[in-house]
Order: C-alpha cells, then sequence, then structure tokens
C-alpha cells in the first residue's frame, strides 16, 4: 500500500508497488491517483497525455500478476516534482513549475477549497461576482 | 469579500485563537497544506491577490502592508522604534486606501493591473520551488503521521531548495518547535539575507517603486 499526496489530495493505493524509480499502480487502482488509462494514454479530466512509442513497457507492464501503470514514469514526463519516504511507502507529486507559471500568468485565479473553524468548506468559486482580497497570515 | 488564509500545518486549533480575537464577519480558512501557498506564490505571509468578479487576478502576490521593518526588533522585548512603527501605519494605510480604492471604482482603480502586467509581475515557480512544495507535503504527512524523524530530512530539503520561501521555512520550523519560527534559527536565515529584502516590494504608489 502506497499514500499518494497529489493536488487531488491524498490516496491510499492498495497494491501498489515499488522497484527502484518506479511507482506500479495497478490499473485498476488508477483513478484514486486521479487517472485512466485510456486508448489516447492517460487522462484526467480532458487532458490526455499520449504514452510514448516504443516506451509502452516503461508505462504500462504486469507486475505481480496485475497490468500496472508507472505513475513516475507519467511524472517524469511531464516534468513534476517527486518526492518519496525512505520506506518508498509514501509519495508526494506535485505540479510542474512550468504548468503552473503559464496558469498564474495567464491571470485565471485559481480555484481551492477550504475549511472554516467550523469545518464548513469554501470555495474560492463560490465567490464569483464578488471582489476578492485573499490575504494570508499565519500563527508563526 | 475578503477571505483570509491561514498557512497553518496546525490546524485549526493553531489558527483558532487568533481568528477569535478577530471576530471576523468574512470567511477564515485553515490551510494547513499550504495549497494556497503553492498555487499562488505565497512564498511569506502577509501576502494578498486582488481577484475580480470573474475570477481574474487583478494583483498577483504581493506583501500586504508588512515590511522589512521588523527587521530592527528587539529580538528579547519584540520592541519596534516609534519611527518603524509611524511607517508601518503609513504603509498599512496606503494599502488600505488603495484596496478601498478599488471596491469604489473596480477596473478604473490605478491600481488594478493589466493583464500583461499581472503576467509580468507574476514569477512563476522554478523547478526547485515546485520541488520544494513536494518534499514539504511529504514532510508535513510525515510529521503528522508520527514520523518526525524521517519528515526532518524533507522539511531541510524543502528548505535547502527554496530558502527564500518564508511560508515553508518557517512552518518546518514550527514543527521542530512552536517557539522555532521566531527563534534563533529564523533570526539567523533573516541576518543571512544581508541587503537583500525579506518581503519583496510592492509596486504601488506611495509604497515601493512602481
Amino acid at each position: 500500500m502506497v499514500t499518494l499526496l497529489s493536488e487531488n489530495g491524498t490516496a491510499a493505493i492498495e497494491g501498489a508497488r515499488v522497484e527502484g524509480g518506479a511507482l506500479w499502480i495497478p490499473v485498476s487502482e488508477l483513478a484514486q491517483a486521479g487517472w485512466q488509462l485510456r486508448p489516447e494514454g492517460a487522462c484526467r479530466g480532458d487532458l490526455c497525455v499520449p504514452i510514448p512509442k516504443a516506451r509502452e513497457r516503461d508505462f504500462v507492464r504486469e507486475v505481480a500478476g496485475e497490468r500496472s501503470f508507472n505513475l513516475c514514469e507519467l511524472a517524469s514526463l511531464r516534468r513534476q516534482p517527486v518526492a518519496r519516504s525512505e520506506r518508498g511507502d509514501v509519495f508526494a507529486i506535485g505540479e510542474a513549475s512550468d504548468d503552473r507559471a503559464e496558469r498564474l500568468r495567464g491571470g485565471e485565479a485559481p480555484d481551492f477549497a477550504l475549511p472554516d473553524l467550523s469545518g464548513r468548506i469554501h470555495r474560492l468559486s463560490d465567490q464569483r461576482g464578488q471582489k476578492v482580497f485573499l490575504v494570508s497570515w499565519a500563527s508563526w | 469579500m475578503v477571505i483570509t488564509v491561514a498557512f497553518e500545518s496546525g490546524g485549526a486549533s493553531a489558527a483558532r485563537p487568533w481568528i477569535e480575537l478577530a471576530k471576523p464577519t468574512h470567511p477564515a480558512l485553515v490551510d494547513v497544506e499550504h495549497r494556497v501557498a503553492e498555487l499562488y506564490e505565497m512564498v511569506n505571509v502577509p501576502m494578498a491577490v486582488w481577484i475580480d468578479e470573474a475570477g481574474r487576478i487583478v494583483r498577483p502576490a504581493e506583501p500586504s502592508g508588512a515590511s522589512d521593518g521588523f527587521r530592527q526588533m528587539n529580538r528579547e522585548t519584540f520592541a519596534l522604534a516609534p519611527e518603524i512603527m509611524t511607517e508601518y501605519g503609513r504603509r498599512a494605510q496606503v494599502y488600505k486606501d488603495a484596496l478601498r480604492d478599488w471596491v469604489r471604482r473596480g477596473a478604473e482603480s490605478e491600481h488594478v493591473l493589466s493583464a500583461q502586467e499581472v503576467a509580468a509581475r507574476t514569477l512563476g515557480p522554478s523547478a526547485a520551488d515546485a520541488r520544494a512544495h513536494a518534499c514539504f507535503a511529504l514532510a508535513r504527512f510525515l510529521a503528522e503521521n508520527g514520523r518526525a524523524d524521517e519528515a526532518h530530512a524533507h522539511f531541510a530539503e524543502a528548505v535547502r531548495l527554496a530558502p527564500e520561501n518564508w511560508s515553508i521555512r518557517r512552518q518546518a520550523l514550527w514543527f521542530e518547535s512552536p517557539e522555532a519560527p521566531g527563534g534563533p534559527k529564523f533570526w539567523s536565515a533573516v541576518d543571512a539575507l544581508g541587503a537583500r529584502r525579506y518581503y519583496r516590494p510592492v509596486r504601488m504608489r506611495g509604497l515601493d517603486a512602481i
């Protein structure tokens, strides 16, 4: 079991296997990592990333009898940063810096959902139609 | 609409005393993972972003009222010389007046930036910054799950990758002890800046260079 931290949140992925630099996730569990394997490639919403020709085996393989997908290879292809625990049981996969920079420069305020003290979730997109002054602070 | 976001890996219990003191009439949110910090490049606090009615950024992340005057604070008593306090007050007033101007005049306000200017002022994370956030996310998870020893190395790596991301550095210090974010390790990192700024310049008339 591997815990995956990503912009989708925290997912506990059963049957995941770590081999060297590879993180093999059963295709049946891939949705938990936010991806689907389709003929077009690895897809998330409208985005599909084609599997590079001649490198299918780096991405999709039978591992311990299960058809599995190498999430680290996808991260590498997309230039996403990956941090892993020494034990190989926790992986944090972030957004590629170029993707984030391009999105921010495009000027659209990225949405988020966070709780208040009572636990009620507020989304930035709930405020569409109003000006928002978004300000950070911390007790430290 | 004001939305405050506390970059608090300590969660609601860390943020609660301050929010209850302030008695806000706006959403006061708690961001355990520093998600908003990462999304908007808020490398410090307090930093603010202005977002218009269509969900477009009209001022990208900048320090909102704070400046480097605090560096002259007495580190034992936390006292600041009166002239520094006065300047703090002046800067806060300029910033608040600009906000009010925007609320009243909307896109006509001189403080609303064009799309080109927003893009130009957006630094964009480097690959090292993006890696730092991944290391921080991993470290935070490990620390929250009783693996503080393992977390330490990943916090250190995050700080090494993004040494001027003060949100990461100070939150990582908090995991060492609640006093550490304002303690000797923090101050020596500030001193190591030398003439470089802790808070980025605020490019607004009346504050730093336009």
